[in-house]
Parts: structure tokens; C-alpha cells; sequence
């Protein structure tokens, strides 16, 4: 109730952002067209360094962006995730059904039914806007001690549990690097793009007088 | 102004002898209280010996106990072995840099700090460039290198009224000499394609903590720092190399950095995500630092030794660009008057500053207030305040970034203590 009351308060703020927002884009339009084409007429000056093989780059390249275009080949169920999340020591830190303990909780508090998204607390798979940022948090990061040890498999397996353990996904999923991307996360459109960024440009126009 | 120097002359005057027994430290002794001191050498054997380790790498000395501290309510290193958030002792802070070796510190989620062999440390840049590369240190260190100061802060640096010393209000910054490549130098090297507006920066760390830059930011003065204070960036900065991005929140400027990625959207990394709002405001204020001050002498935990004459100390910074101004209040906020600006004012870069202050005795209220060169003015934390409540709702926390001014108590018995209620 308290944030909804918040939201309803303060469409002068919102407003407010939006104009800036649209007046830092038609600034912005013509600085970046300069600075591209400045940056595409150069070639290469120094020539240090070496060209990547195309085995170091796929290897190294392990930032998943939202449309999942560096995700392996590999699937996962629900059903494997459940095991694992036992079997590879989530439980340990995170709680058995992802309540959280030492480490943060993994499953959303009960906001009620019809509940807000952003009610259900910071809880990565459920607030994330997209299922990519799980997988890869999964898969860079965990489990602590050990990263970089599950395989693409058990890491499509997990994400599929958490995300069943937060209805985003039906029991009996299986998740790959096709479908991952095209989970409809409930935020997906529900946040606010940090806005363009020019030198020399204050943190917030009017901010905080 | 004139004011101020008539009084300090009348003042120095009265107590030339003793003045230069006043300056920096918390406890020395009131005015007119010191004894007699006879010129002599230190004892027989007072001295300290030469040793292999001294001749090779000095060290300071052991009268000197200033410490970092862990910061923000979990200890570093945590159960797991894991360092967090650890806080530079700022109240003993002089001049400008921060000694490489206490240098704030955060990582992400907890980190171990890795033990790269730089020889085998390599650099990519790829993604939306017709030239990958890969660096070595060695190759890097052939490149055109730039030395700047900058600071860096965390976005978690806030004070609260539980906070005592200046430490654990503002300790998650400090300020160095970082030498490097411009980003954009190895960035027009790899030939950025058109339509590429971020890049993903990320480092080698278990966590392999990224993070979404905006490509305008890379293009402008991001850094890939392999010295820091004239010598190679110290293991907990990043060694043998880390990204600056000077006026960016901490979490930006990526550690054992190895991979630069171009790309054409915000990745939303787990760093990323930490920014997640769905408030326009609140999102903008995620991103670059706001014009901040802090007066660290005399600050919380304290003590003055009477009244008299004190040289009132601090650190001015902004993430917009230099500082212009910092303006002194010593009655609460009430009136303010400048203060001086100690050496050249770099952008990005903690900025000295100085006042010339003769404390009557009775208790009162310091505060100090930046303004940067592109006209942002530091708020009062009533003002921040003000800007995140509502009708309904009274605010009782800073959102974004806190760069509200510190105000400190001097009570009428001399001790220094913070004022945030």
C-alpha cells in the first residue's frame, strides 16, 4: 500500500523525467552520429597486441545480454534443477525452498494475489526483467568456491528450477539456450533505463533543488 | 574575509609560540598545557635499524596505527575468507592522494583477491569492433599511457546517525594517481562498429563481476589502469589491471579487469541489476556521483583540545567534472563562507580544502558544501529529504547516491560528533 501511495504522489517527478529524458536524447542524437563516424574513419594505429582466436573468444565471452545470442548449446529441467540445487549445495546457504540464509533469498515473499512484482523483494529470479541475467549470475558466480564447475546443462537446470520455485515457469520445464531468452519475465518491461550519459551533464537536472 | 585574516593575525600574535603545536591528529594537548621539551637525541638505540626489508620497500612508522576498517555492517574477510566492503581512514587523511595501501576496497557479492601472475594476464576487446584484440601487460605498456587523479567511491558511502568517525560515514572513497590507456585509445584501435552504445566490462575474479558502461563514458576518459600512486596497482585494486570511470559509481570501475565486449544494449549484468528501479529518478541517480564534501578535520570521535585556532580540513570531490567551491559553515548551515581550495582542482579528483577558524569554545555545528564546475550544488540532507518525500509520506532516507552534507557537533567540552539525526 505504502508504494502505491508513493506512485500516485508523484507524477510531477515523472513528468519531469520524461521531458529530460526526451530533451537528453535530441542532444545526444547528434553528439554520438560524431563521435561514431570520427571512431569508424580510424583504422588501426599501433598494431600491438594480438587478433583472438575464435576458440579464446568463445571461451572468454560469458556475459549472456537479454537476447541470449552467447548462450551455449546445452538444456535443463526443472526436475534435474530440483536435484542439483541439493546435490550442489545451494540449500546449504540459500535455504532448502530458496528462503534464503547466509546467502540471499532465491524465492519471492507472498505479496498476495494480483501482487506487484517489485512487492515480491530483491530476489534475482524473480525480479530480474530477464532470464538471461539469472543464467548468467548461475553460471559466472556459483556455487561459491567453486565457479565455473557446472556444466551448461546443470546451469539451464537451475535456472529452470528457481524460476519454477517463483511461477515464472510450469513444473516439468526444460529450458535451452533457444527458449531461455524467450521467458516473459514479470519485469521485463516494468524498470527504467538508466538515462544517456553526457560529459559534462549534471546526475539529475534540478536534482535536488 | 578580511575580517577573518585581521582576526587570525591578532590570534597568532597572542600565540605564536604554541600554533605550530596545533595541527593534525586527534589528541594533543590544550594550549599552554605542553611542558617543557629540551632538545635531545633519542635514546641510545631509538633508532630504526636497517634492515634488508627496509632498504628494499619502506615502511611507515610504528608511532603511525592509522588502519582500514571493514565497512557497512559484515566483516572483511567474512566467515568465508571473503573481503566485502573495507573503509580508508579519513580522518587522518593529508593532502590529496590516498596511500595505495588504504585505499578503500569493495567487491562484488565478497571476493577472494586474486593472485595474478601479470605475465599471464591478457586483455580482450571484442564484440562490435572490426578488430579483436588481445593484450598482453607488456603490450599494454607500449601503448600511449595518460597519468590522472581520480577518485572512486562506493555507491553504498552514506552516513548514518550510528556512524561515529568520519571513517565510517565517507570511508567507502579514497583518491589516487592512476596511470593507463585511455579506453578509447585500444576502443579506435578495434574500430567500434555504428551502432554499438555499451560496452561490457568485466574482470577474471571468481565472480567475474561486469558491468554495462555506456559507450559515450567509455569514449570520453575511461581508463585501463596498470599503475596507481607510481607504482602497479596494489592486488584488492585490481591488479595487474583495472578499469576507471572517473565520476562513476565504484561498482563500475571493474577490477582484474580481462574483457572489454562491444555491444548494442544494457547486458543487464548482476552488477547491473543492482541499479534495477523502476523510478526514473531513482535510476538516474544510479550512475554518476554527485558534488560531495566532507570536512575531516576536525571531525566525529575527535577532540579538540580548547578553544583557539584550527585549520577546519577536507576533501571536496563530484562525479560531474572539478570542484569550483566548497563553502565553510560553522553555525549549522546558517551562513557560509568559502573556503580555500588547497593545489589545482583535477576533475573527478578529491579537492583539499581549508578554512582558517578560531573557535570561541561554545559549541557549534561544522558543515561543508561542494559545488562542482557545472553548477551542482551539494544538498543538505533536509533538502534530500524534501526531494524524495511526498505529501503522504515523510522521507526518512537518501535514495540513489547520498552526497548530502555532513554536518559534525563540537560540543562545548571540544569533543566532535556526527550530527546526522
Amino acid at each position: 500500500m505504502g508504494a502505491f501511495t508513493m506512485r500516485l504522489a508523484r507524477p510531477s517527478i515523472y513528468k519531469r523525467g520524461t521531458v529530460l529524458k526526451a530533451l537528453r536524447t535530441a542532444l545526444l542524437v547528434p553528439i554520438l552520429v560524431a563521435g561514431v563516424v570520427s571512431v569508424q574513419a580510424q583504422s588501426p594505429t599501433y598494431g600491438v597486441g594480438r587478433t583472438p582466436t575464435d576458440n579464446e573468444i568463445r571461451l572468454w565471452d560469458i556475459a549472456i545480454g537479454p537476447k541470449g545470442e552467447e548462450l551455449p548449446v546445452g538444456n535443463g529441467s526443472v526436475d534435474m534443477g530440483s536435484e542439483l540445487y541439493l546435490s550442489k549445495g545451494c540449500a546449504g546457504c540459500h535455504g532448502t525452498l530458496g528462503n534464503g540464509g547466509i546467502a540471499p533469498r532465491l524465492i519471492k515473499r507472498d505479496a498476495g494475489p494480483n501482487a506487484d512484482p517489485w512487492d515480491y523483494g530483491r530476489v534475482l529470479p524473480i525480479r530480474s526483467p530477464y532470464a538471461t541475467t539469472v543464467w548468467d549470475f548461475i553460471n559466472r558466480a556459483m556455487p561459491l568456491g567453486a565457479e565455473g564447475t557446472l556444466t551448461a546443462d546443470e546451469v539451464y537446470s537451475l535456472t529452470a528450477y528457481l524460476f519454477f520455485l517463483n511461477d515464472v515457469v510450469e513444473d516439468g520445464t526444460e529450458l535451452n539456450e533457444i527458449t531461455l531468452p524467450q521467458i516473459q519475465m514479470p519485469n521485463r518491461t516494468n524498470w527504467e533505463q538508466v538515462p544517456d550519459w553526457l560529459p559534462g551533464q549534471p546526475r539529475l537536472e534540478g536534482y535536488p533543488y | 574575509m578580511s575580517q577573518k585574516k585581521t582576526d587570525r593575525r591578532e590570534f597568532l600574535k597572542r600565540s605564536a609560540a604554541v600554533a605550530g603545536a596545533v595541527g593534525l591528529g586527534a589528541a594533543k594537548p590544550a594550549l599552554g598545557q605542553d611542558h617543557e621539551h629540551t632538545p635531545v637525541a633519542p635514546e641510545p638505540g631509538a633508532f630504526i635499524r636497517g634492515s634488508d626489508e627496509m632498504t628494499a620497500y619502506g615502511s611507515r612508522s610504528r608511532f603511525v596505527d592509522s588502519v582500514r576498517i571493514p565497512h557497512g555492517g559484515r566483516e572483511s574477510p567474512d566467515a568465508f575468507g571473503l573481503d566485502f566492503h573495507i573503509a580508508t581512514p579519513l580522518q587522518d587523511s593529508v593532502g590529496e592522494i590516498t596511500p595505495s595501501s588504504l585505499h578503500y576496497m569493495g567487491t562484488t557479492r565478497g571476493s577472494f583477491v586474486p593472485d595474478i601472475d601479470p605475465d599471464e594476464h591478457r586483455l580482450m576487446i571484442h564484440g562490435m569492433v572490426d578488430n579483436p584484440i588481445v593484450f598482453s601487460m607488456e603490450d599494454l605498456k607500449r601503448m600511449p599511457s595518460v597519468t590522472r587523479k581520480h577518485f572512486i567511491e562506493c555507491a553504498g558511502n552514506r552516513s548514518r546517525s550510528s556512524h561515529t568517525t568520519v571513517q565510517e560515514t565517507h570511508g567507502m572513497t579514497s583518491n589516487a594517481e592512476w596511470t593507463g590507456v585511455l579506453l578509447s585509445t585500444v576502443l579506435k584501435e578495434a574500430g567500434v562498429h555504428a551502432d554499438a552504445d555499451w560496452v561490457v566490462a568485466e574482470g577474471v575474479e571468481e565472480v567475474k563481476g561486469a558491468s554495462s558502461i555506456p559507450m559515450a563514458k567509455a569514449m570520453d576518459d575511461c581508463l585501463l589502469c596498470y599503475g596507481m600512486n607510481g607504482e602497479p596497482v596494489r592486488p584488492q585494486q585490481g591488479f595487474p589491471l583495472r578499469l576507471l570511470a572517473p565520476g562513476f559509481e565504484g561498482i563500475f570501475n571493474v577490477k582484474w579487469l580481462r574483457r572489454i565486449k562491444v555491444v548494442d544494449e544494457y547486458y543487464m549484468t548482476y552488477n547491473d541489476f543492482g541499479h534495477l528501479s523502476r523510478d526514473p529518478v531513482n535510476a538516474a541517480l544510479g550512475y554518476q556521483i554527485g558534488p560531495k564534501s566532507v570536512i575531516t578535520y576536525p571531525s566525529g570521535g575527535q577532540q579538540l583540545p580548547g578553544a583557539g585556532f584550527y585549520e577546519i580540513g577536507g576533501l571536496a570531490w563530484s562525479g560531474g567534472g572539478r570542484v569550483s567551491r566548497v563553502e565553510i559553515s560553522t553555525d549549522g548551515g546558517r551562513s557560509w563562507t568559502d573556503a580555500d581550495i588547497r593545489g589545482t582542482a583535477e576533475p573527478m579528483a578529491h579537492t583539499r580544502f581549508s578554512f582558517e577558524w578560531d573557535w570561541d569554545g561554545s559549541e557549534c555545528e561544522l558543515q561543508s558544501r561542494c559545488i562542482d564546475e557545472i553548477g551542482q550544488i551539494q544538498p543538505s540532507r533536509q533538502q534530500a529529504l524534501d526531494f524524495w518525500s511526498t505529501d503522504g509520506e515523510r522521507a526518512t532516507f537518501v535514495k540513489g547516491q547520498d552526497n548530502s552534507i555532513q554536518p559534525w557537533r563540537v560540543a562545548s567540552d571540544g569533543g566532535v560528533h556526527n550530527a546526522i539525526s
